[in-house]
Order: C-alpha cells, then sequence, then structure tokens
C-alpha cells in the first residue's frame, strides 16, 4: 500500500499550464504521472486537457502527447497499440485522457469498438461533468438537476453510467475514482497497468469554473461526493464488483451524508428543488442497492 | 525548455510542442489571494504538495513545502486541505 | 520471385499493401471496397503478410487508428468508398495536418442520397482540399503499381504527405485482369523501411498538434502546400525509376496518348482514360487530329501538363465522372482554372459522364468528341457544361 509520501517527487505535468485555478482535472493527470511515470504515451482527444497543455511551440505536458479528433481517443490508442506491438516496443503504456465528453457522447462508439476488440491500453475518462472546454455545455455524464449552459434550467435527464456501460464489455477492469483519495487513485492506476487487455477507469473530477464553487474547494468537492454516496469508489476486476474504501461502509445509508450538503455547496445545482433532491435520493439508494447486490455476489 | 523558432525554416514539419515550465507565461500573475505557509504549524505531511494542480509547491528533501509564486494561481486548494490550518490566504498587495 | 497472376483490382491492392510491407492497416467494410479487406484479412491470418489488422468500428476510426499508428512508427494502410471516405473527412485533414504518409485506396463510389453502389468519382473528387495526394488509376497493374510509388513518394522527406490511390468500383475493383507482381526483394529495394517526418517517442517527448494561434498556423498551412508542389516534381522522377525497375509507368502526372499535333485534346480520369484512348485510334483513323490526356494525379494539380499541351491545341474536352453542384466538375474548373494566365488559351467544354455508374464506352466518348469538333469549327463552345446521354 502505497503512501503519499512515497510518490516520486519528479513532476510531468508543467507548472504555468492553462488550467484554470483550482482544477479537478489537473490534480487527476498530475496523480496518473505519480502513479506511471514518463515511460507512457497519452492520447488526449479535444477536450480541457487539449488547452491546458498550452499553446505551441510550448507544451505542459513532459510525456509523449498525441493530440486527436474529439470522438477518436481510442481509436488512436488502438493503432499506436498496434504500431507499437508490431515494433515490439509494448512496454510503453497507451493511456487515452479523455473528458466526458469525450468518452460518454461522442467517443462512446471508438471506446466501444476498443473495448471490443481487447485493445492493450488504459482509458481514464476525467469527468467534470460537462463539456469543458467549449464553456460547460451539458454532456451524457451530467448530473440531473445540474444547470449548464445549454440546460438552464437544469438536466432533465439522468447520469450516463459509463463505468458499468464499460463493465458490460466483459474487460479485465473497471474502476471509479476521484482525485480526492490519490492513493486509490494511484494504485487503481498501477494496478490497470499490470493488466493486459482494456483497462477503464472513470474518475470524478470537479471544476469549479463549471460546478460554481470556490476554487479552493475542489478536494472537498470530490470527497463530499463520495461521502453522499453520490460517487462510488469501485473496482471490477476480471467481472467481481469491489467497493473500496471509504464507499464500501456507505451501503449503510446511516452512515451517507446528506445530498443537500453536497448541493448546497455547487451553484450549478442552486435551482433544484426539494422533489429533485426526493427523486435523486430514490435514484441514489436504488443504486446502492445495486452495488449491495454486487458485492454479495 | 524549448525556444520559440526564429523562422519558417526553424519550424517543424508539423506543430510538435516541446515540454515547457510555464507554457502560459507565469500565471502567478492570475492570482489574487496567496497562499502563505506557517512553517511552524506545518507538520510536513505533504497532502498540500499532493493537492496542488499546477505543481506549484515544490516538496523538499524534508517534506517542506516550497510555493512557487512565479505559477501559484491563488485557488486555496492547499490552504482548505490543509489538516492544522498551517497556510492562510492573504489578498495581494495591490 | 516475380509472377503473372489474374486477379480483380481490389484483391490486387491487397497484395500491393503486402509487397509495400505495410505493418498495421485499419478498415471498415463497404461496397465495394470489402474484398480489399478481406484479402488484407485473408493474408495476415494465413502469415502471408506480417501485420496486424484492426477491425475498426467505423470508417473514422479506420483512418484516426491509422494516424495513430504512423505516428507510432509504422507504415500503414486503409481502403474505403463513398459513404466511408466521406465519414473520414475530418480525420482526412487531421492526417495531412500531421504530415502523415498514409496510403489508402479508394474504390470510387456514388454518393448518397440515394443509395447507389456503381462508380463515379465523386466521393474522392470532394476531398480534394484535404491536403491528401491523388492517384487516379485505369487499370489493375496500375493499383499494384501505384500503391508501391505512393509509399515511396510519401515517404519522401520532402513530401510527408497522405495519398488515395483511387479505382473505380466493379470497372476494375471486381474485375480479373493480369496483373504482374514483382519480385519481393526488387520491391524491397525500391522501397525501403518506413520513414516519417516525426515519431511519438519516450526518449524524446514531445506533443503534437496541440492550439496553434494564428501567429504559427499559416506557416504550416504554407509547409504542406510546399510538400504538393514537391510532390509534382517528385512523382514523375518515381514513375520512371519505377518503369525502369519493373517496367511499367504511367506518364507521371499526365499520361498523354497522341498529343503532339492534336486540335482537341480529350481530358479524362480514371478508367475512361483507355476508353478514349480507342475513341483516338477510330478517329485518327478518320483523319481526326484527336489527342487523350488521363490526368493521373488530380492533387497536386498538374496545371504545368495542363498548360503545355494547350499550347498547339486547339481545343480541350474535359470529361468529369462528377459534379459540383451550383458550378461543373472539378477536372473542368481546375483546368479552366490553369489556363486563364495563357496568352491564347484553347477553347474548354466540360462533359460530365457515367455517373452513378453510367456507362461510358469508347463510343460515348467518340460522341464527345465529335461534338467538341464541331464547337471547335465554330469556334465557340455551345454550352459550357454538357451532360452526356442524359434522358429527356
Amino acid at each position: 500500500m502505497v503512501t503519499i509520501k512515497e510518490l516520486p517527487r519528479e513532476e510531468y505535468l508543467l507548472k504555468g499550464h492553462a488550467a484554470c485555478a483550482g482544477c479537478g482535472p489537473s490534480i487527476a493527470l498530475r496523480l496518473l504521472f505519480k502513479a506511471l511515470g514518463n515511460k507512457i504515451i497519452l492520447v488526449v482527444p479535444a477536450c480541457c486537457t487539449t488547452v491546458i497543455q498550452g499553446p505551441y511551440p510550448y507544451s505542459s505536458s513532459a510525456v509523449p502527447l498525441q493530440n486527436i479528433l474529439f470522438e477518436a481517443t481510442a481509436a488512436s490508442a488502438s493503432g499506436i497499440v498496434a504500431a507499437l506491438r508490431q515494433r515490439k516496443l509494448e512496454e510503453i503504456t497507451v493511456v487515452g485522457w479523455a473528458g466526458d465528453g469525450g468518452t460518454v457522447d461522442i467517443g462512446i462508439q471508438a471506446l466501444s469498438g476498443a473495448a471490443e476488440r481487447e485493445t492493450n491500453f488504459i482509458y481514464i475518462c476525467y469527468d467534470n461533468e460537462a463539456y469543458g472546454n467549449t464553456g460547460m455545455q451539458r454532456s451524457g455524464a451530467t448530473p440531473y438537476g445540474a444547470w449548464t449552459t445549454t440546460t438552464p434550467s437544469g438536466k432533465r435527464e439522468r447520469k450516463k453510467d459509463m463505468p458499468l456501460i464499460m463493465a458490460a464489455h466483459k474487460i479485465p477492469y473497471v474502476a471509479t475514482a476521484c482525485p480526492s483519495y490519490p492513493i486509490d487513485l494511484v494504485n487503481k492506476l498501477r494496478k490497470a497497468q499490470e493488466i493486459k487487455g482494456t483497462k477503464y477507469i472513470h474518475i470524478l473530477a470537479p471544476c469549479p469554473t463549471g460546478w460554481r464553487y470556490d476554487s479552493s474547494k475542489t478536494v472537498e468537492m470530490g470527497r463530499l461526493a463520495v461521502q453522499t454516496g453520490l460517487w462510488t469508489l469501485y473496482e471490477i476486476e476480471y467481472g467481481r464488483f469491489k467497493l473500496n474504501p471509504p464507499s464500501d461502509r456507505l451501503i449503510d445509508e446511516a452512515k451517507r451524508k446528506p445530498l443537500k450538503e453536497y448541493f448546497a455547496l455547487q451553484g450549478r445545482f442552486r435551482g433544484l428543488t426539494e422533489n429533485d433532491i426526493e427523486r435523486i435520493q430514490r435514484w441514489l439508494d436504488e443504486d446502492w442497492e445495486q452495488y449491495s447486490k454486487l458485492t454479495s455476489n | 525548455m524549448s525556444v520559440s523558432p526564429k523562422s519558417r525554416k526553424e519550424m517543424p514539419l508539423t506543430p510538435l510542442s516541446s515540454p515547457t515550465v510555464g507554457s502560459m507565461g507565469k500565471t502567478g500573475f492570475w492570482r489574487t489571494f496567496r497562499p502563505e505557509v506557517d512553517y511552524s504549524k506545518c507538520t510536513r505531511c505533504t497532502l498540500c504538495w499532493i493537492y496542488c494542480p499546477d505543481a506549484a509547491i515544490t516538496r523538499q528533501e524534508d517534506d517542506t513545502p516550497k510555493i512557487d509564486y512565479d505559477y501559484c494561481k491563488g485557488c486555496g486548494i492547499c490552504a482548505n486541505e490543509c489538516p492544522v490550518k498551517a497556510i492562510a490566504m492573504k489578498r495581494e498587495e495591490e | 520471385m516475380a509472377q503473372t497472376i489474374i486477379d480483380a483490382a481490389n484483391h490486387i491492392a491487397g497484395y500491393a499493401a503486402k509487397a509495400a510491407r505495410v505493418k498495421v492497416v485499419a478498415a471498415y467494410p463497404i461496397t465495394p471496397q470489402t474484398t480489399v479487406v478481406e484479402k488484407i484479412a485473408n493474408f495476415v491470418e494465413s502469415g502471408e503478410m506480417d501485420a496486424e489488422y484492426i477491425r475498426v468500428e467505423s470508417e473514422h476510426s479506420a483512418m484516426v487508428a491509422c494516424i495513430g499508428a504512423a505516428a507510432a512508427g509504422v507504415r500503414t494502410f486503409t481502403a474505403t468508398s463513398a459513404h466511408g471516405l466521406a465519414l473520414m473527412h475530418e480525420a482526412l485533414h487531421w492526417a495531412s495536418g500531421s504530415r502523415l504518409p498514409i496510403v489508402m485506396a479508394v474504390v470510387n463510389r456514388a454518393m448518397g442520397a440515394p443509395w447507389s453502389i456503381w462508380p463515379d468519382l465523386s466521393d474522392s473528387l470532394s476531398q480534394r482540399d484535404t491536403g491528401w495526394i491523388q492517384f487516379y488509376c485505369a487499370d489493375n497493374q496500375e493499383v499494384f503499381d501505384t500503391i508501391i510509388q505512393a509509399y515511396k513518394l510519401c515517404e519522401d522527406e520532402r513530401v510527408f504527405l497522405p495519398a488515395m490511390v483511387c479505382l473505380e468500383g466493379f470497372i476494375l475493383s471486381h474485375t480479373y485482369a493480369p496483373v504482374k507482381i514483382p519480385d519481393q526483394e526488387k520491391i524491397d529495394d525500391f522501397l525501403p523501411p518506413y520513414k516519417s517526418g516525426w515519431i511519438l517517442d519516450i526518449n524524446r517527448p514531445l506533443s503534437h498538434a496541440n492550439l496553434v494561434s494564428p501567429e504559427w498556423y499559416m506557416e504550416f498551412r504554407y509547409m504542406i502546400q510546399e510538400a504538393m508542389e514537391n510532390a509534382k516534381e517528385l512523382i514523375p522522377e518515381i514513375d520512371r525509376e519505377y518503369g525502369k525497375r519493373f517496367g511499367f509507368e504511367y506518364g507521371g502526372l499526365v499520361e498523354k496518348y497522341e498529343c503532339e499535333d492534336a486540335d482537341l485534346v480529350l481530358l479524362t480520369m480514371g478508367t475512361m482514360g483507355s476508353d478514349a484512348k480507342i475513341a483516338v485510334n477510330k478517329m485518327r483513323k478518320e483523319g481526326l487530329k484527336v489527342g487523350a490526356a488521363r490526368v493521373r494525379v488530380f492533387r497536386p494539380f498538374p496545371l504545368e501538363e495542363i498548360r503545355e499541351f494547350s499550347e498547339q491545341a486547339q481545343m480541350l474536352a474535359t470529361i468529369d465522372r462528377h459534379i459540383s453542384f451550383g458550378m461543373e466538375g472539378f477536372l473542368a474548373s481546375e483546368t479552366r482554372a490553369s489556363l486563364l494566365s495563357q496568352k491564347d488559351p484553347p477553347l474548354v467544354a466540360g462533359f460530365i459522364a457515367g455517373l452513378g455508374g453510367r456507362d461510358v464506352t469508347s463510343g460515348t466518348i467518340e460522341k464527345i468528341a465529335k461534338k467538341s469538333l464541331e464547337w471547335m469549327r465554330t469556334g465557340k463552345v455551345e454550352k459550357e457544361t454538357e451532360w452526356v446521354d442524359l434522358r429527356e
């Protein structure tokens, strides 16, 4: 079990980059490098990270990085994996690093195809629950009731359950994570690197700009998401579902923090009615029933 | 560090960008508030280091955090997360 | 061992990819391209071809997978038609902007709506702006030879651009004809191992294609144009060298037939070029001074060649298996544009024929030629664009 102090000091996300102050995805990206080092190739579609790199001729990434078309992360990764195999360089890890838009919406086809082909790479979705790069329009990953620029009165539909969709592809490893739990995230990334096949990690990455909260609260926001049970830390390894701490204790609903605590801190949920919150609570309880069943299997 | 091409001949055939600290310049200019560490309270837990989205905090040999004010954007995560409240956010002087 | 085989052009394209020692193929099936990828799948599974075939889930992913593989350091190949090519459109831009030497066989097929599986050149011609080199083949042998030549061209450091090798659906793709496949050793000698202008490398980490401001973007585009100009010089060189080594060459950018003293030159692309030769032979016997020029390379456009043989020709008749709605066929447009700067340009008549696979025989072409000659005699082109064999 690694500790924070055991994580390497080297930085491969270089300071002076273009991310907003308090950017959750940036914390996750730093942790990716802490976990896997720099002998990796990153594939990045149009997303916040595209802009975070900064402008040519400079880049804030110190690992080889291919920027690619919005929907195409997994397709490009498939090509790179094949090429490296032909060149007998399979020890280089190929990592797709995409936002929620480029994963659950426009990117889902290529990802599904790559997973079905058992492509040997790690696909990471860093989820700030909207199209961040273009100014916070809704995505399939935007939760019910959230304000975005294209859902000004709150999204009417539920958040797409991408991790379970990926699990249905019967890939060897699916996990959820959050940079507020850095050791959990690092462990999952390192575990993924050791497994052959398609590995999918979905990271909830709070975004002060889009979620409308003070930039200092990013890590706290992620923690609250987990503590309320709205975001659950789990792994599905070769089909076996396992809840990770602290989510494992939240099967007992008494231990979950009240949803209002989470919603109250974010401007995007200002429009939630009592009805909305009841509905969200009901869905949450249903999800947890499912997790409970999956855990006991 | 990378150098900006001085002529078209020096440009690569397709945009290839080099790893650069400060790709957006000295982002410290973005700050309204700056974090200040009270080293007498600091327990060297390194949480501020790991949570900084900008990698603007360096972890010294003995785990003492050192903030690079050239690049710190003043987001306040370090102050918010410090378990002993050793970091305070102070308004930047005009 | 050199061998002559009798096979359909689609299979021949597969043989060419194998001979070029392609290492990654990513492709999605579409009529009439399907037998290209089926042939390659067979080669790969039997071990005859040392490569990986990624059975992608769409053409968009096919092109992007090729981009990834080429950027990661291997020779790549793909094939598609019509809507598959259209689906790849944004990825075509990405490939050329990335300066990756990908070669793709395009089995030309008409665009819908409505569905048509039959050949015309609308699919590839409507991608003329994407920065891809475009070859148009007239027979199965040329398909093989051009794919090999294309890799040599694209991987030249003065070029580093992708290329499409176009062949008409069914007329070539599914038609069996004898093709001489050269000795593999001789091909290896002609085509050295894969080279590209940049690579994803953990020892030299770079970010490719991040944001480029107005301060830099234009120069990158200029470099692509420069590469196209270089390709214009290199294509005839490579064709000639290939001819010396393997016995087949195609006139470089434009394959000219009986043009030296022609009053009227028929400008065609693809298989119509062969029918045009038959028509020319017949008309020459009748004493008519007609020549045929097959534009083998549409991008870069051979404007110098067009200007050259228009020096002595009184008239050019372009036959487009394509229409750009609201204007005319591209061969007509670009021919006309090439001649604008001439002091005494020839007349140009534009003909549209063969859309959606409508048959174009040497008889059709003779009709086109005779109408053009009529106009040539009056000194006036009656109709700038004439649709041939159109139902009233």
